[in-house]
């Protein structure tokens, strides 16, 4: 969905070194072509498109060699240094709040507040929650040894991995760019942002103030689209972090699998809602509608994508929806300042067509309007779209909510599992063991009950996916843990060498070990004494 | 195969895997497999690898039992979901990461601990209550067939499979969408499993190996002696120095060298004997290919002329004598390839604290055995070289300390498991978070203005005084000068 052509440009680049030592020879004979649309090789475009690619794989290379040698440097591991470049962080967010939140207006039409609340204060309550917690994070932490290894004493430290990349998408272009970075910086790596080419003005606004505020020997923006990307996934990192798509994320655990890279993919996927009736009814509305609308116009990876209640209580839950939509958004929503736009006319398309669907549009209870000047959809609600129509299985990722309705609303939990695991899962309920059983059953990489989207904000929680919704978690210490590599450390003397360790062997050894793997004291004086 | 895995996806969704009853049970089944069979255990090892039963016992069954009770004794309280802080902001409410089960796993054994590189990981992926295939390795039949045939009798067959086969199944395998796959073994095929795997999204687990170096530093008398024994019999112990773990090469200061190699021959002889066509307690070569691939290692003529001990082989039986070279040429293929044989360098240096540049230049290895007393050297060493694990003063144990964290990093993979780490391995940890309906704060909802921006910058700074004054609207009062 965001780089379409990525897997076709991965394919064609085998790795920068080749490309730069064949360039001229292959491209004028046109043996190796780059992209779909190449031209004939007697024209000068050709190679002028090659040795732009060439510019590019060559910056890349730089890049990832400079950092490496940073790195190896060793200046990155202290504390002093980590501090350092969190407290830029902070500098960077209050020196410039004003700067960001225009960047996001223009990007994104992102109300002041949304863009506050989501990107400003969410990074900087990570940076103050980190810059607070380094210390203990970084301490080694005692493990317990037991008989099998005694005497000995036991350690596990946190290491840095090295040199590690984080690919940001567009919907949180700060937080989730600098989000990770926080982490990346904690645990003492150094860091390369590619910010989404698809929120310009904020890409460009974090390379300026990255590169004037944060030691630039460790920590680099790279900008760019697919080309950039590619020519960055064809190094070797440490570690990949990637926000965004599955299509997308295949490509990237793909390229990580050459250098044995560890990935952590955070994706998206169908987020329910399922809403029982015996509730707040008032309440819930209000929390869905901050949650789907009131997230950057529901293009947010945790967001509700579609709501599952009972026939019975769909009308009541519908008024209470629409009539709270009004409240917060005013008679015409879209007039509301306080609703985002949609990214671009790509993406405007993508919803409109679910919309237009024929097995869709007739379903419109509520909302529908659009204007593509604007880039702006209404908050539209759907009642009982079939299950097979794709605003059912494609993540929709904007201001749309499918309403299911089931007979029971313990049937909810089948639609649910049938489908692929999603990021989030939300349940409003009182009913004690309809929370239990949902919450059992369903497999979500984060789960609320009564609320949506907070348990991103929680960051003693685990941000991360599972199945198609990704893999590794972030947030808070796991952050730190997402980018260290815990490295178990074992102590021993020279007292207590077992000679049934060591050959030759014999039965009384067999005995001995026996004894000892058991944890079996008496078993050991046995053996020992050889009886 | 789709049977397979359908039937395997069919016992996950009915949810009795999920049941700690379920579990234990499983557990307990490992644990009677590992004490009814144990002779046929030893016997499928003699005629995979020609390990002695002490080895064996040591190596394969002990660990699995170990594990299998240490996860048996824990599992209740792994499971149990951990509780998270939250700030009063959010009262009342409660947040929780509970780990449940990822699915349906696939896990690769290795044929050099053919036993418990296939059943310890298999006991994370059941106390995790995931369904599971396991493959184990081709090269091991004995042990493979042995497994094939017994495990079924004493685990759920309905969610737990063996499936026997070469690299045409596993091809067939890693084309099925997995929960999550576990693989020991070598960068060259993990870099296939993980391709594979990025198709389906699936997580992996990559336990590989790489060249584990020994930091030798000076010591004399008695300590020297444990010394020995201990690079020995992490050397040559394991499966023959076909193993993961084992000592590659030894790097020491030059006036230390010449000892060293006595003291090593010494202790092969004691250890094992001085003929090659008489070694006990020794583990035989897997197979042909793997012996002509070690013996090749020592036709380069800069490394033939280093043997100092051995070198000798006996290719009717497969076995490749205690080898100790003393500098080889560093270009050669010894030196930069993983060893996974009986044959020893021994690298010498001025100092020995130009070993940390030494192992620094080249990929991360699984384990550094670093023996020293000197605690500037150990710090130097945990905090300038990166590994998968360190240990001091001793090889190998650190394998069975189910406190530490066993796995790669770089090269020698990623992921890790033992103990509660292979628990967590084949988890995933779900964040809930639990919220009443009372009492809701008007200032998170649009239409946004000037007032609920101000609430949310108190909120998320957590000054909580600011808050209360901001909301009786007396903030102004008392931070007159305060600018925006």
């Amino acid at each position: 969905m965001i780089w379409c052509t990525a897997p076709m440009s991965v394919k064609f680049w085998p790795n920068g070194n080749n490309i730069r030592q064949i360039s001229c020879t292959r491209a004028r004979n046109n043996v190796f072509c780059f992209h779909k649309n190449a031209v004939t090789p007697e024209n000068s475009n050709h190679s002028f498109v090659v040795e732009k690619k060439m510019a590019i794989i060559d910056d890349a290379e730089s890049v990832v060699k400079e950092l490496r040698s940073t790195y190896t440097s060793g200046k990155t591991k202290s504390y002093e240094w980590r501090i350092s470049q969190l407290k830029a962080i902070m500098k960077i967010l209050t020196y410039h709040e004003k700067d960001i939140l225009e960047a996001l207006r223009s990007d994104l039409n992102k109300p002041e507040h949304e863009a506050f609340v989501h990107e400003i204060a969410g990074v900087s309550s990570s940076c103050k929650f980190a810059l607070k917690e380094l210390h203990r994070w970084m301490k080694p932490e005692k493990a317990k040894t037991t008989i099998i290894t005694f005497p000995s004493s036991a350690e596990i430290v946190s290491e840095p991995l090295g040199v590690v990349l984080v690919i940001s998408p567009w919907n949180y272009p700060i937080y989730l760019g600098l989000d990770p970075v926080i982490g990346a910086i904690a645990a003492g790596n150094t860091v390369v942002l590619k910010p989404s080419e698809m929120a310009p003005a904020t890409s460009s606004v974090l390379s300026k103030l990255i590169s004037e505020y944060m030691d630039t020997s460790a920590v680099k923006v790279v900008e760019g689209a697919v080309p950039e990307t590619t020519a960055l996934l064809e190094q070797r990192w440490d570690k990949i972090l990637y926000t965004g798509n599955g299509k997308v994320g295949r490509i990237v655990l793909a390229a990580a699998a050459k250098h044995l890279t560890p990935v952590l993919l955070e994706l998206g996927g169908k987020s329910p809602v399922v809403v029982d009736s015996n509730i707040n009814i008032k309440v819930a509305a209000r929390r869905i509608i901050s949650g789907k609308w009131g997230c950057n116009s529901g293009q947010t990876c945790v967001a509700p994508d579609y709501l599952i209640t009972t026939k019975e209580f769909a009308p009541k839950l519908i008024s209470a929806l629409t009539s709270e939509i009004e409240k917060l958004y005013g008679k015409d929503p879209m007039k509301s300042h306080d609703l985002s736009s949609i990214i671009n006319g790509h993406h405007f398309d993508r919803l409109t067509k679910l919309l237009d669907d024929d097995k869709v549009s007739e379903k419109v209870v509520f909302g529908g309007q659009r204007d593509k000047t604007k880039l702006k959809i209404a908050p539209t609600i759907v009642l009982d779209v079939p299950e097979d129509s794709s605003i059912m299985n494609e993540e929709i990722f904007g201001p749309i909510l499918p309403i299911l309705t089931v007979n029971k609303i313990e049937d909810s939990i089948g639609i649910i599992i049938a489908k692929e695991k999603p990021l989030a899962a939300y349940l409003f309920t009182n009913d004690k063991k309809l929370k239990e059983e949902f919450i059992r059953s369903v497999s979500a990489g984060g789960m609320a009950i009564n609320e949506t989207n907070l348990q991103l904000v929680e960051l003693n929680l685990p941000f991360g996916g599972v199945g198609e919704s990704g893999m590794g978690a972030y947030h808070g210490k796991f952050s730190f843990d997402a980018f260290s590599h815990k490295k178990g450390v074992l102590l021993r003397n020279f007292l207590g060498d077992v000679t049934a360790r060591y050959p030759p062997y014999s039965s009384r050894k067999l005995q001995f070990l026996k004894a000892v793997l058991s944890n079996d004291i008496l078993g050991i004086f046995r053996a020992l004494l050889g009886r | 195969m789709d049977r397979l895995e359908e039937g395997l996806r069919k016992t996950f969704r009915c949810g009795k895997t999920k049941e700690v009853g379920w579990r234990k049970a499983q557990l307990r089944g490992v644990l009677k497999f590992v004490a009814e069979n144990e002779s046929k255990i030893f016997e499928a090892l003699k005629q995979d690898l020609g390990k002695h039963p002490v080895e064996a016992y040591r190596d394969e069954i002990g660990v699995v039992k170990k594990s299998a009770e240490n996860c048996l004794n824990n599992i209740e309280k792994w499971m149990n979901p951990k509780k998270g802080k939250l700030p009063l902001l959010l009262f009342p409410s409660k947040a929780e990461v509970l780990p449940e089960p990822l699915g349906t796993v696939l896990i690769f054994g290795s044929w050099n601990f053919p036993i418990s590189l296939a059943l310890d990981p298999l006991i994370g992926a059941l106390s995790a209550g995931n369904t599971v295939v396991v493959k184990p390795s081709e090269l091991a039949p004995a042990c493979s067939s042995l497994l094939y045939s017994t495990i079924p009798l004493y685990l759920d067959a309905e969610a737990i499979k063996i499936v026997e086969g070469g690299s045409d199944v596993a091809e067939q395998l890693l084309e099925r969408r997995w929960d999550k796959i576990f693989f020991t073994g070598s960068p060259r095929v993990g870099r296939i499993i993980m391709s594979a795997a990025a198709k389906h999204l699936t997580p992996v687990t990559l336990e590989l190996g790489g060249k584990c170096p020994v930091i030798l530093d000076s010591f004399s008398g008695s300590d020297f002696k444990v010394v020995v024994n201990r690079i020995a019999g992490g050397k040559w112990g394991p499966c023959a120095g076909q193993a993961c773990i084992g000592i590659d090469y030894v790097l020491v200061q030059q006036k230390s060298a010449l000892i060293l190699v006595e003291l090593l021959k010494n202790c092969i002889k004691r250890f094992y004997g001085d003929n090659v066509k008489n070694l006990q307690s020794i583990c035989r070569i897997v197979n042909k290919q793997h012996f002509e691939r070690v013996c090749n290692l020592l036709e380069d003529p800069g490394v033939a002329a280093s043997i100092v001990y051995g070198g000798s082989f006996d290719r009717e039986n497969l076995m490749i004598e205690p080898t100790i070279l003393l500098d080889p040429p560093l270009d050669a293929q010894i030196m930069t390839e993983e060893i996974f044989g009986p044959l020893l360098p021994i690298i010498t240096l001025d100092k020995i604290e130009e070993s940390i540049d030494f192992i620094n230049e080249r990929p991360k290895p699984l384990a550094i055995y670093a023996f020293t007393k000197n605690n500037k050297l150990k710090k130097q060493i945990m905090q300038e070289t990166s590994s998968g694990s360190v240990t001091f003063n001793d090889a190998i144990i650190q394998f069975i300390c189910d406190a530490l964290p066993f796995g790669g990093v770089g090269q020698s993979g990623f992921g890790r498991y033992h103990g509660k780490f292979s628990f967590d391995t084949f988890s995933h940890e779900k964040a809930v978070l639990h919220r009443s309906f009372f009492p809701e704060l008007e200032p998170r909802y649009p239409p946004w203005n000037d007032f609920k921006l101000e609430f949310i910058r108190l909120a998320y700074s957590f000054n909580y005084i600011g808050l209360l004054l901001h909301l009786l609207g007396l903030r102004r009062l008392f931070t007159p000068n305060r600018s925006r």
